[in-house]
């Protein structure tokens, strides 16, 4: 119709999505990340677009223009309030090709149809008057332009209105004694309820629960409501009129491109969704710049998100954390006391790059990613063949089989690796596998107890899960650039507890 | 309608935090006996002892406020209970039907509100009479108010609208909706209405059109339940207002047990120590900048419920001073003395009497304690560590013209290490503006904060024969350990040698 307006997740046309999960997911607990983030939108399936990933740095752009339009107040609830309408318009739609009574279908149909034309309309007046900057925006209010004007879209509208605002102005009365009921019109009888509680105001205190036990609506007109609808219509017999003319011109109402659009959206506010309910935790989250043709990354206060959306309701602190990799740098070796945030940290990097290609926000204060063409996880197996033998065998098969896919432009993550075997052992094959991805000029990040892993040369970066400086026995979860080493720390008892009188004096001072 | 006798500007809230530390106090200050004293069998009284003694301390103006209402109650020991039982009676109102309204269809909790309002209105008039009653014979601020608060809003004029409504809502001619034409051109907006023409609701009008009736067949089951649900639907907002009303009027009695129930445990405690002979004065308030903190024969509450007269009390004054440190004999009432203290302080604060003779004291940001825990001996964790992790958590919420009590504080270690890591705690706190009362046998500690300014020094008294008077007397800290004492008269014979370390003359 418009310039050839697609879709706002695509710069062309919209790519088949894929129906598996990438092995890598449930390595990186990304498959988490899915479930929190989809899970905002049941109904649309938004999972497939989690896997499927973008291939040019410009599809990423796309999308992060989209993000940072959405980020605009105004422009973020105009979309929203527009889903919200469509999706109650499609549910109106079945419902009045389900109903029984035919008065309830025609004011469903009318229903509908104010609804669509109601939001359409808003949302191309805010998309006028918010001038959008992202590409996939602009595509969307020239099609919008164009659809709002044509004369089949303006008669539906106009109609609507008309007949709504005529129903709008009748009002009735029913009087229930036994099983007697008489219709009337209303004639400014008074508030009975108000008379109760003017009555008992006096003993009225803050807060009052809500007792109020409305029953269940089953959605449908009863037998009983139909009766007297029936003859409402016959005590106001020009509005009725007016709805009938309606519902006999049977017309379609959704365009499909708004449909795409009305999921497509989804995959946005969700995201958005998610980055509120973050930040509100204190945690941090960015568009990350990401580079096709760079093996530099740099993200400051990164963290796990599947851990941080799990913990959601307990209050442990998630501690954010630091990565950087410069040329000539290529792998990052993790070593440290156990329950130190290893795995944690090998995780978050894999993330941060997994949620980089599909062009979403990342779990970081600032990032500079780069586009991965694939991610490689390889994480022990808890479920694996119990002998030794067989362990380090199925190890190494699927190591080789990361090693002759891996290329350059790959991201290998390796979790603790061998510790099936002796620690000479897991020296020697360790050093052989960080070589062969050094070879091949990938990124990697490998957790590891082996010290001697950490000092390869230059493509390695040593880095150790810290501990508290005052208590070894406390983790801080943070994992820092730092030889591999062991060292104990100890303090004296009254300072350890913020006694001694400097340290009491500043703590009482605050 | 407020009830408001223990807050001038609102009720009292059982939900309101009670002190960080409330475990603590009753631990360390004993303050069992005194709330089974104060309870007298009824366990909501012994609560909400608990709750006044336990909860933030109020300003010396509130203060005043309670004990005015407290002296109107002591000297009318009947007007409370009769007022506890008329409340009480209200509350219990509720056991009269099955008491939630949740899951109730709107026409059900219509039926049960207004049997409960029927009972809780006749007791309503009971409560004006007692206040018609007694209106002229109290002096408080508070009960005045009540009072006078009772004979306005509860007046005849009221109370017969009231009658009318309960009448009114049986419904017996049926129910009048007014309503919209909603989403799906169902009815909606459903809103109950008086009928026209009539006070009384119910009177068909008579010239509604042929054909605008119908009557639904009673061999309908599914009409009828449709308009069963439709008649509910317009109840609905009517049934909420009643259940509300109830639970306000249920409310209202709640809080006056409640309240009421406060004065009568201060009441019942009352005649249980001067049954025992223990004198009893509502206490001089003074502002916390005073730094008043003066006593004559105070005893220690708990104590005198179980000893009676037989308790001895000690004179203080300590005016002006901001560190109290208590040396001397063992089993000398040092202890009993710091409780004494503790316990004066928290009740001066609930707007209760004091076991004394006289007492005045300022209010305090909050009563803390630091008390040598035996049963924490076995603690993997060490007994300074536990002790320093108590001590650290108090530090973490103290705040000045708080009041902290420590009783053989860093006792666990060897005295010159627990006795600087006191002297430094002590000063730090001092400094800050918290009054410090510290029971020690630590002679190294009371020579270190000697030259701390306005620092009182008492002594469990000891007669020159050796005698304990169990009386806490002014006097300097003496370099010999008491200690001794007791092993002689235990062992009935001199110790071998002196205890290694002893501090220097």
């Amino acid at each position: 119709m418009s310039d050839g307006f697609e879709s706002l997740l695509f710069p062309a046309e919209a790519r088949p999505e894929p129906e598996e999960e990438p092995s890598c997911f449930r390595d990186l607990n990304f498959d988490v990340v899915v479930a929190a983030v989809a899970g905002r939108r049941k109904g649309y399936r938004l999972e497939p677009l989690f896997s499927l990933p973008l291939r040019t740095v410009d599809e990423v752009e796309y999308r992060h223009e989209v993000f940072r339009d959405l980020e605009r107040h105004e422009l973020r609830t105009a979309l929203e309030a527009f889903c919200e309408q469509e999706l109650r318009v499609r549910r109106y739609l079945e419902l009045a090709r389900s109903q029984e009574y035919r008065l309830e279908k025609q004011h469903i149909l009318l229903e509908a149809a104010t609804r669509y034309t109601e939001a359409i309309a808003a949302l191309a007046a805010a998309l006028e008057a918010a001038e959008p900057a992202s590409r996939g925006l602009r595509g969307l209010r020239a099609f919008l332009a164009e659809y709002t004007g044509s004369p089949a879209f303006e008669r539906l509208a106009g109609d609507a209105r008309s007949v709504l605002e005529q129903l709008d102005q009748v009002r009735y009365t029913v009087r229930i004694k036994g099983n007697r009921v008489s219709v009337g019109r209303y004639d400014g009888e008074r508030d009975y309820t108000q008379e109760v509680e003017e009555t008992f105001a006096r003993f009225r205190r803050e807060p009052a629960a809500d007792h109020l036990a409305l029953p269940p609506d089953s959605g449908a007109m009863d037998l009983v409501e139909a009766e007297i609808a029936r003859r409402v219509a016959k005590l106001f017999p020009r509005q009725f009129a007016a709805l009938d003319a309606f519902w006999r011109q049977q017309r379609d109402v959704v365009h499909p491109t708004v449909a795409r659009v009305e999921r497509e959206a989804q995959f946005y506010l969700a995201w958005l969704e998610q980055v509120d309910d973050l930040r509100a935790r204190g945690l941090a989250c960015c568009l990350p710049e990401v580079c096709a043709d760079s093996h530099e990354i740099e993200a400051e206060g990164a963290y796990d998100l599947a851990l941080a959306l799990q913990r959601q309701r307990d209050a442990a602190p998630i501690v954010p954390n630091d990565v950087a990799l410069h040329d000539p740098e290529r792998i990052l070796v993790v070593s440290g006391p156990n329950q130190g945030g290893k795995t944690t940290f090998a995780r978050m990097v894999g993330q941060l790059h997994q949620l980089a290609r599909i062009g979403a926000p990342v779990p970081a204060r600032r990032a500079r990613l780069v586009l991965a063409d694939e991610i490689f996880t390889h994480f022990e197996r808890q479920e694996d063949v119990a002998s030794l033998r067989g362990k380090l065998d199925d190890e190494l098969l699927r190591l080789k089989a990361i090693l002759e896919q891996a290329t350059s432009d790959s991201l290998v993550i390796l979790n603790e690796i061998f510790s099936a075997t002796s620690l000479a052992d897991a020296v020697v094959l360790g050093r052989e596998v960080l070589g062969t991805l050094v070879e091949i000029g990938c990124l990697g990040v490998c957790v590891t107890f082996v010290d001697e892993l950490a000092s390869l040369g230059e493509a390695t970066v040593s880095m150790v899960a810290e501990v508290d400086p005052a208590d070894p026995s406390l983790r801080t979860f943070r994992i820092v650039r730092q030889p591999a080493d062991g060292r104990a720390f100890a303090a004296a008892l009254a300072e350890k507890y913020g006694l001694s009188y400097r340290r009491l004096r500043e703590r009482l001072a605050r | 309608m407020m009830v408001r006798l223990l807050y001038r500007d609102r009720e009292l809230d059982l939900e309101q935090p009670l002190r960080p530390n409330a475990e603590a106090l009753v631990q360390d200050l004993g303050l069992d006996a005194l709330l089974s004293a104060m309870a007298g069998g009824d366990p909501l009284l012994r609560q909400l002892a608990r709750h006044a003694l336990l909860t933030g301390p109020a300003e010396p103006a509130a203060i005043r406020y309670r004990q005015g209402v407290l002296a109107d109650f002591l000297a009318r020991p009947d007007l409370v209970r009769r007022l506890y039982e008329l409340a009480s009676d209200g509350v219990e109102a509720k056991k009269t039907t099955r008491f939630f309204w949740f899951r109730d269809t709107p026409d059900t909790q219509r039926q049960k509100a207004l049997a409960m309002l029927e009972l809780l209105v006749g007791l309503l008039e009971q409560l004006r009479s007692l206040a018609d009653a007694h209106h002229g014979d109290v002096a408080s601020e508070g009960l005045r108010a009540f009072f006078a608060s009772l004979r306005r809003e509860l007046d005849d004029a009221y109370l017969r609208v009231l009658h009318e409504r309960l009448r009114e809502l049986q419904f017996r001619d049926g129910v009048l909706l007014s309503a919209r034409v909603g989403p799906s051109g169902r009815g909606c907006d459903y809103v109950l209405r008086r009928p026209r023409g009539s006070g009384l609701l119910g009177r068909l009008t008579p010239d509604l059109p042929r054909g605008l009736s119908f009557s639904v067949s009673p061999r309908d089951e599914y009409a009828l339940r449709a308009l069963a649900e439709l008649r509910d639907r317009g109840l609905a907002h009517v049934a909420n207002a009643l259940a509300q009303a109830t639970d306000h009027v249920l409310a209202f009695f709640r809080t006056l047990q409640q309240e009421a129930g406060f004065y009568l445990a201060c009441v019942n405690l009352a005649e249980r120590l001067t049954e025992r002979g223990v004198p009893l004065v509502l206490p001089d308030v003074a502002e916390p900048d005073e730094w008043a903190l003066h006593a004559r024969d105070l005893r220690d509450a708990s104590l005198a419920l179980h000893s009676g007269s037989a308790v001895v009390g000690s004179d203080l004054d300590a005016d002006g001073r901001r560190l109290l440190v208590v040396t001397g004999a063992n089993e000398g009432g040092k202890s009993t003395f710091l409780r004494s203290l503790g316990t004066a302080q928290l009740m001066l604060e609930a707007g209760i009497f004091v076991t004394a003779e006289a007492f005045r004291a300022s209010v305090s940001s909050g009563v803390y304690t630091h008390f040598k825990r035996e049963e924490d001996a076995a603690l993997r964790s060490g007994k300074l560590d536990e002790e320093l992790r108590r001590m650290s958590e108090i530090a973490g919420v103290i705040r000045p013209r708080a009041l902290l009590l420590c009783n053989e504080s860093f006792a666990s270690t060897n005295e010159a290490e627990g006795s600087e890591i006191a002297r430094q705690v002590v000063q730090a706190l001092v400094e800050d503006g918290v009054r410090v009362a510290y029971v020690t046998h630590m002679y190294e500690l009371a020579r270190r904060v000697q030259a701390l300014p306005a620092t009182l020094f008492l002594r469990a008294e000891r007669l020159p024969d050796g005698v304990r008077t169990f009386r806490v007397v002014p006097g300097a800290p003496q370099p010999t350990s008491h200690g001794l004492d007791s092993y002689r008269r235990i062992f009935g014979r001199e110790p071998a040698a002196e205890p290694a370390g002893a501090p220097e003359r």
